[in-house]
This record gives structure tokens, sequence and C-alpha cells, in this order.
């Protein structure tokens, strides 16, 4: 079983190749380099790297959103081309549910966060539980949506309240920088900010969800395949807001 | 009728075009026959908008593309398997939609280990003409007018080109927008204009015909919109109705106004340059009066006049799997690294 993987949502692409959830490859793009130029010639060398051919991939796993509009379209359309090119299956991986998969098997609440602008943050707040049979399952709290930083705060501060010794809570993302201060205005829990090197969106991460989504069977048909945006157009959302 | 491709000689070019609010995948054949040609307007949504959106138009560019290539390889009878290449608009255009097309078509490439080719949109437009026209060839003088450009080159070769003029403000497909927005026609203005024109009077107002004193053959269209913005005010101020007899008279004298400025250059480059024949391309050559007037003063200086049916000057791909076969077979082939120039230039 071998899946490609694909990222593309924030500040750097990357490509990656697992096989039964072993990592055969990584490649990485450089920082804020369009992903247009970067995207292919990384999958491309995953390919080299690993020692794969292209026809020997059993699916690709896309970071499916939210993040960066346009870097989302190209990581989406790089998919479902390849996936109807070499007539493969795609597996939709929610972005914010890959990036708490670098925090994988940890018992913190894991709380991505990206700079949404207009003073939102793309956020959820996940966990890790291990069940009695050791296996590790993936716990949403609260999945992927755009909200404010105070909102975010407001429900971490409630669910916290709820457990006498609650777990750490661990942010990351690139709306840690942003909001850090805020974070430590409002935080009324135990909190730590993530490592650089955990920090970002990673390939790996996408594959890895993607493998387990791949065994649940949820496979997305690469014509349909679409991001989730999590906000309407800008156009959109004003003639919205005349009709009221 | 199935078709049969000579697999050792035939060229067989998938084009993909999403560089505004199309989205459309076609399949040519060296560079001279179309085997598809499908074309996904996303027109009705933007409408509401009164112009394109280009972050809604780059979403729905994902939502088809697949469905739209696959149909264009149906149509064509054929599968990826039968490609040389793929060949895409990497610009001018929206960037979010043109990264859409550039994305799908690298990946296409790649996972088929075929040639990928970059188009330029302009270009493009241009090399519709021989979908239909076998017999024109370079070199010959075109205007390319559409809502993004308004271009008059010479074609000295199948990918060369020489611009003589271009346009220093709006496009001329823009200015009919601009006005059908402004006399209540609302959006798109082309078609709308014209319906109108035909039964105003094109003397009714005296709209100026602009000049630009560098260079003779460049277009301005700001000049006659502003004249136009400035009518429908006055009658407004004038306390009177913006009926439909004032819509045709100012969208017959506005398309008057816009088809003497293309025509006086077409003539003065005809015989500038001995120009023998003649081709219009872009979605304005979709304009019949425009397209009537332009022919009649081609036929008057016995210059070969030439133009695209109506489906090969609107945006599509046809357009570009025949642009990306000159390319091809001239050896300007893409590597994976291709990017979309929104502002990519002839």
């Amino acid at each position: 079983m071998r899946i490609l993987a694909i990222e593309s949502s924030g500040a750097q692409a990357s490509a990656a190749i697992l096989e039964d959830g072993k990592i055969l490859a990584m490649e990485q793009g450089p920082f804020k380099v369009t992903h247009s130029e970067t995207l292919m010639p990384l999958v491309s060398r995953t390919f080299l790297s690993a020692g794969i051919r292209k026809e020997e991939i059993d699916a690709i796993a896309v970071s499916g959103g939210p993040g960066s509009f346009t870097g989302l379209r190209i990581g989406s359309a790089t998919a479902k081309a390849l996936g109807m090119a070499l007539k493969k299956p795609l597996i939709h991986v929610p972005t914010l549910h890959a990036m708490a998969y670098n925090f994988l098997g940890s018992g913190n609440i894991i709380v991505p966060i990206m700079d949404a602008r207009r003073d939102q943050v793309y956020t959820g707040v996940f966990t890790f539980v291990i069940r009695p049979d050791q296996m590790i399952d993936f716990s949403v709290f609260k999945d992927s949506c755009a909200i404010s930083i105070t909102e975010l705060m407001d429900y971490l501060n409630e669910l916290t309240s709820l457990d006498g010794n609650p777990p750490l809570v661990v942010f990351l993302g690139d709306g840690v920088e942003k909001y850090e201060n805020t974070i430590d205005e409002l935080a009324d829990f135990n909190y730590a900010l993530a490592p650089d090197e955990l920090n970002l969106q990673r390939a790996d991460s996408v594959g890895i969800v993607g493998m387990v989504y791949y065994f649940e069977g949820l496979i997305t048909d690469p014509d349909e395949e679409a991001p989730d945006y999590l906000r309407p157009s800008q156009a959109e959302r004003e003639a919205a807001e005349k009709k009221k | 009728m199935k078709q049969v491709l000579n697999r050792e000689k035939d060229i067989v070019i998938l084009g993909i075009e999403s560089s505004c609010d199309e989205t459309a995948a076609a399949v040519s054949v060296n560079g001279t026959q179309i085997l598809s040609n499908v074309i996904y307007s996303q027109i009705d949504l933007h409408t509401l908008y009164g112009g394109v959106v280009p972050e809604i138009a780059s979403r729905m560019h994902i939502a088809k593309i697949n469905q739209v290539i696959k149909k264009a390889l149906a149509d064509a009878q054929i599968t990826l398997d039968d490609l040389d290449a793929v060949a895409v608009t990497y610009g001018p255009g929206l960037v979010g939609a043109l990264l859409v097309g550039v994305s799908e078509a690298k990946a296409i490439a790649w996972a088929k280990d075929i040639s990928l080719v970059g188009v330029n949109h302009i270009k493009g437009h241009v090399c519709a003409n021989y979908i239909e026209h076998p017999q024109l060839k370079p070199p010959f003088l075109c205007l390319v007018a559409s809502g993004g450009h308004t271009h008059l080159v010479k074609a000295t070769d199948y990918t060369d080109y020489e611009i003589i003029g271009r346009t220093r403000d709006d496009a001329a497909g823009e200015a009919y927008d601009k006005i059908a927005r402004a006399i209540g026609l609302g959006y798109p203005g082309g078609p709308k204009v014209e319906k109108a024109a035909c039964s105003g009077d094109p003397e009714a107002f005296a709209f100026p015909r602009a000049k630009i004193d560098e260079n003779p053959y460049d277009f301005s269209f700001s000049g006659v919109k502003s004249a136009v913005l400035n009518t429908i005010n006055s009658c407004k101020m004038k306390g009177m109705e913006i009926d439909e007899k004032l819509q045709a008279d100012v969208a017959a004298s506005f398309q008057a106004a816009v088809i003497d400025s293309l025509r006086e250059r077409v003539l003065m480059a005809i015989d500038e340059f001995g120009i023998r024949d003649f081709a219009m391309a872009g979605g304005v050559a979709s304009n019949q009066a425009l397209r009537g007037a332009l022919k009649e003063a081609c036929e008057q200086e016995g210059v070969n006049f030439y133009c695209p049916s109506p489906i090969f000057c609107t945006d599509n791909a046809a357009m570009i799997a025949v642009a990306g076969y000159y390319e091809y077979i001239n050896g300007n082939l893409a590597g994976l690294d291709l990017n979309a120039v929104p502002g990519l230039r002839m």
C-alpha cells in the first residue's frame, strides 16, 4: 500500500511517498517560492528518491484546506490531474487534521492555527486517545473552522475547565507567531508552542492521515475533489451582507 | 465516426484554457483538425456580480476541469494515452484561474510522460483562424480584440508576432462592458450593446475617436467611454429617462466610434505594410457589425478577410491546442516549473 501525499496550503510545499506507514521519501520546497513552480518538480523528485514508479502508488492524498486559496488549488489541480491520468483515487485530508498529526500519539490537546486574515484564524481542536488495545485514535473536539482568536480562547478555557487536571494545550501553525501575545493574555490553562520543526504543514503528516482514511474507505473521485475554503469569496460575502 | 489516428505521424494535442471565466479543453490533430472543443462557461455565475469575480472563477475551474477534459477526450474518441503533448494557456489572464489549468496540465504531462507546451492566450486567439482557414498562412495582419486585450499584430510566422499597436487603457470588450453597465443593459456588455445598437442611430451622438500621437496604431477607449458616461449623466440631469430609444442611440453611436477607430488603424496598417491577408480574433470579433465593417473595408482594398466562427472567437481551448501544435513542432516546450504569468506579453 503506497500513498503519494501533496501539501501546498501554506508557505512551504512538500510531497511525500509512504509505504504502509513508512515514509519512503519526502521533498520540501523552498519557503515563499510560488508553489506552482515548485510542486510538480517536488512530486517528480519524490518518486526518484523513493525509487518508485508513478504507477506503483495506490492513492493520492491531498491537503484539502483550509489555507491559502491559490496554494490549495495548485495542490488540488495537481492531485486531480494525477488521479485522472494514473487512474488512482484521491484522499481528501483536512489540512488541520494533518497538522495535528505532527503530534501523533501525544496526549496533548492539539490546536493548529493558521492566520486567516480579517481577524480570524483557521483552527480546530484535536487530541489522540490511546485505546485499550494500545492503538491510537484521533479525536476531534472542534473541527476545522474560521473563527476569531478570542472565540477560540474562550472555547479552550471552557474545555480545559471541565477537567480537574487538563492535558497540556499545544499550539502550532503559522498563526502562532501573530497571536502569541493574545494567547498568553487569554489562556487560563497550561500551554506550549510547537517547536519550529513540528510547526508547519507537512506532506508526510498528510500521508499518514491519508493512510488512515484510505483504510476507512474515505476516498474521493478525482473529478469531485475540491478544496475546503471554509469561507465564501469576498464578492459572495459582500453580496450576502447587502441582502441583509 | 471513429477518428483513425496515424500514431506514427499524427501529432495529437490536448489544449487546456482557464485564463478567465471559461473552463475549456479541446483536442487537435496536426494543428488543423479539431476533434473536440468543450467549453464550460461560468458566465451566469458572474452575471450576478456584473463582471468576472476572480476567486469565484478559480473555484469553478477546480470544480469542472476534470469533467471538461474527460468530455474533450470522449468527444474526440481518444484517451490520454493517445496524446503527444498537453498545451495550456499560461498567460495573460487571472492568476488564480490560470494556475488551475497550468497545474492540471503539468500533472497530466508528467503522469503520461508527454510534452508540455505553454501557450500565450493572445497568440491562441490569432491561431483560431487556422482552424477553419487552412489556406491562411503567415505573414498576415491580425486584430485581436476581447474583454482583456486589443492588439493589432503582424503574424510573421506561426509562432512569432510583431506588435503594431495595442490599447493604452481599456480593451475594446472592456469598454463594451462598462458602457453596457452605464446605460443599464447589464453584463456581459458585448452582445447586449450590439443588440441595442441595431435599432439605434449611430450618428445620434458624436463620440470621440481617439488618436495617439506617439504611435498612431495604438488604441484608446477611455475617451469614448468618458464621453458616453458624460452624455448619460447630462441626460439624467435634464430629467430624461434612459429609455430604450436612448439606450439604442448611445449604443449605436458608441459602437460606431469603436468600429471607426479599429477600421482606421487596420486600413492604415494594410497600406503601410502591404498586407494581403487580414484576420480578426478574440471575443469582440464575434461582433457582427465590426466583422461586417472590416470585411467591407478589406474587400475595397482587395485584401483577403478572415474571421473565426464565434465558437472559436470566444475563449476556447481549440485555439490553444492549435497554437500549442506550432510551438510543439518548433521545439518550444515547457518544464514542470512552468508558472502562470498574468501579465504575459505577446
